[in-house]
């Protein structure tokens, strides 16, 4: 089971990006839960600055920008 | 059964890359050079007359709609491509070690070449301010990214030429840097929202480094096109509207009396006007485009501009987030003082 974090505003790369890990998960057969986090200040305490991030099992992975799906897969599969 | 494999040519598809660059690039000037000869056989298909109001503003529109999509598709893509050196976790490793003064124009020139979106500009804010960066600092990065960005000046230098282009990008770093180091000296720590107050440099963590391709940067270049040209161009289509009932209708004498470098209450009108003008650098450009072809003073349209492009209540709201009201109104005074400065100075000068 692993934990994925999305931190971002709700801007539409944020939401592209949350659909595209949840994508990536079921195509792989990992269970993961996908959270959230929209709260500047959470975002900012994970030391990301350009939206949206990722980060998984509580380590950031990604900043800005949407991400390379092999990449993302690699990341989730670690 | 065979054991033998192709080995693949890694050279082959990035070849393909360049190439493909390059005959963009040759379509690119090649449409480029028909700018002219389409908007006069375009305009010919109306049924009025070339020299009169409407035909003058149908040409100008015609014009200005193909030549301005042309050129934000080359700028954005090279800003893209070269803004993949950069990154705002880079840019506040650089800003976070070096002496206050040296900073401040740094800061600037970094808000040029750093890529971020207004929508990440609190996390950007945050993570400047809690790595240590004084807030002045901070400020003049955050004013010079829109106010100078590749945008509005490649744009500039498309539509109005090389010396106002040259002009705007002096003043323009001018304020950032001077805004930045006002500010720095105001000591308005205390007026930031509470919360960041509290935050601390002891929890930024960094990411592991990608290694980017040549391919990888072009194609983030392209990624901004279709993301950017795909949001703007409505603000194009209305700029240019708005720049075309301009110069086809309004007469010379009225854009004198309002525009003018004559009426002194013209430069802070016009910086009035731009601040809830919600837009961006290339819907407001062929706007000036046309003001300046219809006689309105440098001073008066400079100010115009700047305030369109770099004092933006949507940002304002989003800033909310960070700062207390009192330091965004102190923002908004210390910057517009300086696009006011700029604008009194060419309407005395000119």
């Amino acid at each position: 089971m692993k934990t994925v974090k999305i931190f971002g505003s709700g801007c539409k790369r944020c939401l592209a990006t949350e659909a595209m890990v949840k994508d990536a998960a079921s195509r792989l057969g990992i269970e993961a839960t996908v959270e959230k986090v929209t709260d500047p200040r959470e975002i900012a305490m994970a030391g990301v600055m350009s939206t949206p991030g990722i980060s998984v099992d509580g380590a950031l992975v990604h900043a800005g920008g949407l991400p390379d799906t092999a990449k993302l897969e690699g990341w989730l599969s670690a | 059964m065979s054991t033998e494999t192709h080995p693949l040519n890694p050279q082959s598809p990035n070849w393909l890359w360049y190439a493909g660059v390059a005959l963009s690039g040759a379509v690119w000037l090649l449409l480029y050079r028909q700018l002219i000869p389409f908007s006069e056989w375009a305009t010919a298909l109306f049924p009025v007359e070339r020299h009169s109001h409407t035909g003058e503003a149908i040409a100008f529109f015609l014009y200005d709609v193909p030549k301005v999509l042309l050129l934000l598709t080359l700028i954005v893509f090279v800003t893209g491509v070269l803004r993949s050196w950069f990154s705002p976790e880079k840019t506040r490793a650089i800003l976070s070690g070096k002496r206050e003064i040296l900073g401040y124009p740094l800061a600037a020139a970094l808000g040029v070449l750093t890529p971020f979106c207004s929508c990440s500009s609190v996390p950007l804010f945050i993570g400047f301010v809690s790595a240590g960066i004084p807030l002045g600092v901070t400020f003049s990065f955050l004013i010079a990214g829109p106010m100078v960005g590749p945008v509005g000046l490649g744009l500039l230098f498309g539509l109005v030429g090389w010396k106002i282009t040259a002009i705007y990008l002096v003043f323009g770093f001018s304020i950032a840097t001077l805004a930045g180091w006002v500010m720095g000296r105001m000591g308005l720590e205390r007026y930031l929202q509470d919360w960041v107050r509290a935050l601390n440099a002891g929890t930024i963590s960094t990411l592991p480094e990608d290694r980017v391709t040549m391919v990888d940067r072009i194609k983030i270049g392209l990624d901004q096109v279709r993301e950017i040209l795909g949001k703007v161009w409505i603000w194009v289509v209305i700029g240019i509207a708005i720049g075309a009932f301009i110069h086809g209708y309004v007469p010379e004498a009225v854009m004198l009396r309002i525009m003018g470098g004559e009426a002194w209450w013209s430069v802070p009108a016009a910086v009035v006007v731009g601040v809830p003008m919600y837009t961006n650098a290339a819907g407001v450009i062929p706007i000036v485009e046309a003001l300046l072809g219809k006689g309105a003073a440098l001073g008066t349209t400079l100010a115009f501009m700047m305030s369109v492009i770099a004092l933006s209540l949507p940002e304002m709201i989003i800033l909310k987030q960070v700062l207390t009201l009192r330091l965004i109104a102190i923002f908004l005074a210390v910057v517009a003082s300086g696009i006011l400065a700029t604008g009194y100075l060419f309407n005395a000068l000119i």
